[in-house]
């Protein structure tokens, strides 16, 4: 067989319970060599809980994963060889420093003083040069997660799974981030990442899965998602006048005094005008935006992205 | 350090990292893992050998200074491989950098190799301290060099690989002390550290010799005087089978994934 045609990542009918908990609810999902693939989902959809399957931490109660064509279980040590990842928690070691850090990591990994270089230029890539002397207790948050994701890269694995590498870190390291891992996947690696930020999602991955208590409800490329929704975003800006009762089951979201209306057919601005002129509001600016992979997430997931609702329902044992 | 990488083959280069990781991590706070044992063995060794010299004679011509010195020798022997262990275990999984090693490609005997194997460097570095500042103050015969060596290995080995369970099982630094003052501190102060069994009464006598640290201290004893409470040969086989029924254990429960891999 060509080895082009081994998948990066191959999901077959995963479950995972937690006593009562079903935390996957048979997760099927194929990931090829060289895609950017985006995982989203509300909290506690089950993102990670998958991407630990994937690593071997957690034991999957059914079905079966392969990471380049290599069984999770059954060839472990070849699966784990040809898999990077960075954990969602901020872990660290507190005895040592992030160069030495590095090269034990490498070292686990059965890699020699030969891969010295190649941890440099992660270390550069990811901004930590000037604390690569720094023991690990003293970096601060952000230097802590960038380190993380340093640690995923050492032994080069051609599958990187990224959970949330963009929480709590400055906007100069995601752009930092993002510039590394779009060349590693240029280069051939296979890139699988969990955000909140779906703006990032949207700029970074060809392809997206959302998940919803431990599902997958929707799986297609970033802009067949997009597509699919017809529906534009009207934002007005109104000032200080509210909006007219007429108008609120269009309202996706209100701020001060700028109201964004979803619609599905372009001839509701037209409503939407007429019913301003008539409650005498003036409209102070008005702009048609397209609908963004956060309106997608919306409607097929029921809430934010963000997770501001963040009591999220869980489906208990099997009643 | 560096020709040893290149010696080594690339399926036991993890292992071999690990294990000296494993030593790093030690080393780093020697004050406290290496320093601080034997500071507390040599103030037993001052204040039992002052109280009791004249008090105690276990073996003819072995005066009860000498007499001491192997048994406070394996004692921190023991705890410190116990210590070693398990609290790199703890520490690693209360801090989460547990899965850094879960990660890779080592595998669960290899993980037990690598820990057992730091276990036994800090058992024997702490020992060995010990004696060398102890022979200053103190007269000690070497009769058996090689029982020496064998029942600090299997010393070490055996509470190491105790280390490797008790670091596994417990979830919080406070569980693993309980193994350490409910368990260990018992059973190495009940094993004839500081007298010879024979001068207990008969009871004693016989619950002693339910007390595996018992036969690893006579054993050990045995090689510096070429006297002791038993046969060594006796003590080896009961410390080898201990030995290898804890491993057993160890293995095992890496193996399951048991509180590692859910
Ligand atoms: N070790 C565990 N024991 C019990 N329940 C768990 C465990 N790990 C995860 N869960 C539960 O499984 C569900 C899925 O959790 P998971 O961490 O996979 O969500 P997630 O999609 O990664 O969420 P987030 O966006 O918050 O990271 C949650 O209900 C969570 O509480
Ligand atoms: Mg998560």
């Amino acid at each position: 067989m060509d080895k082009k045609l081994t998948p990066a990542v191959k999901i077959e009918k995963i479950h995972k319970s937690f006593g009562q908990l079903h935390a996957l609810n048979g997760i099927d999902l194929t990931i090829e060599q060289g895609e950017f693939f985006g995982l989203l989902g509300p909290n506690g959809a089950g993102k990670s809980t998958l991407i630990n399957i994937l690593a071997g931490l957690l034991k999957p109660t059914q079905g079966k994963v392969a990471i380049m064509g290599h069984d999770v279980v059954d060839n472990y040590q070849a699966a784990r060889m040809s898999l990077g990842v960075v954990p969602q928690e901020l872990v660290f070691d507190p005895f040592f420093n992030v160069r030495e850090m590095l090269r034990f990591q490498a070292g686990y990994f059965g890699r020699g003083r030969e891969n010295d270089a190649w941890v440099d230029e992660v270390i550069e890539n990811l901004g930590l040069t000037d604390k690569a002397q720094t023991n690990m207790r003293k970096l601060s948050g952000g230097m802590k997660r960038r380190a993380l994701i340093a640690q995923a890269l050492v032994h080069k694995p051609p599958v990187i799974v990224l959970d949330e590498p963009t929480a709590g870190v400055d906007v100069e390291l995601r752009q930092m981030l993002w510039a590394f891992i779009k060349k590693l996947n240029n280069d051939g690696h296979t890139i699988i990442l969990t955000t909140h930020y779906l703006e990032e999602a949207e700029t970074l991955c060809e392809r997206v899965a959302m998940m919803k208590q431990g599902k997958i409800v929707a799986l297609d490329t970033t802009s067949n998602l997009l597509s699919k929704l017809p529906g534009k975003n009207l934002r007005l800006t109104l000032g200080q006048a509210s909006l007219p009762s007429t108008l609120l089951p269009m309202l996706k979201n209100g701020e001060n005094g700028i109201f964004t209306l979803a619609l599905t057919e372009l001839n509701q601005i037209e409503f939407a005008l007429s019913e301003l002129r008539k409650a005498n509001i003036s409209v102070q600016d008005m702009q048609l935006i397209e609908a963004d992979l956060e309106d997608v997430f919306m409607s097929l997931v029921g809430e934010k992205a963000g997770g501001e609702k963040s009591d999220v329902q869980i489906h208990l044992g099997d009643a | 350090m560096n020709l040893i990488d290149n010696l080594i083959s690339p399926q036991w280069r993890g292992t071999y990292t690990l294990f000296k990781k494993e030593l790093f991590r030690f080393w780093r706070v020697a004050f406290q893992t290496v320093a601080s044992p034997v500071l507390t063995s040599l103030l037993y060794l001052l204040i039992f050998s002052h109280v009791l010299e004249n008090h105690v004679q276990v073996y003819k011509d072995v005066p009860y200074k000498a007499f001491l010195i192997p048994g406070l020798i394996m004692m921190s022997l023991l705890q410190n491989a116990f210590a070693n262990s398990s609290s790199s275990l703890v520490q690693s999984k209360i801090m989460g950098s547990i899965v850094f090693v879960l990660l890779t490609p080592i595998s669960y005997a290899q993980f037990f190799i690598a820990f057992l194997a730091a276990a036994i460097i800090r058992g024997f570095l702490v020992g060995f301290s010990i004696y060398f500042v102890a022979i200053w103050f103190v007269d000690l015969s070497i009769v058996h060099p090689l029982w020496i060596f064998v029942f600090a290995l299997l010393g070490s080995a055996l509470l190491g690989t105790f280390g490797i369970i008790a670091g596994i099982w417990s979830d919080k630094f406070d569980q693993m002390a309980a193994f350490q003052n409910f368990v260990i501190m018992p059973l190495t102060f009940l094993s004839g550290v500081f007298y010879s069994i024979h001068s207990l009464p008969p009871f004693w006598q016989a619950v002693s010799k339910f007390n595996p640290f018992f036969y690893m201290i006579d054993g050990f004893r045995y090689g510096f005087f070429g006297q002791s409470d038993i046969s060594p040969w006796l003590s080896f086989v009961v410390v080898l089978s201990f030995l290898l029924g804890l491993a057993w254990l160890a293995l095992k429960m890496l193996k399951s994934g048991y509180k590692l891999r859910a």
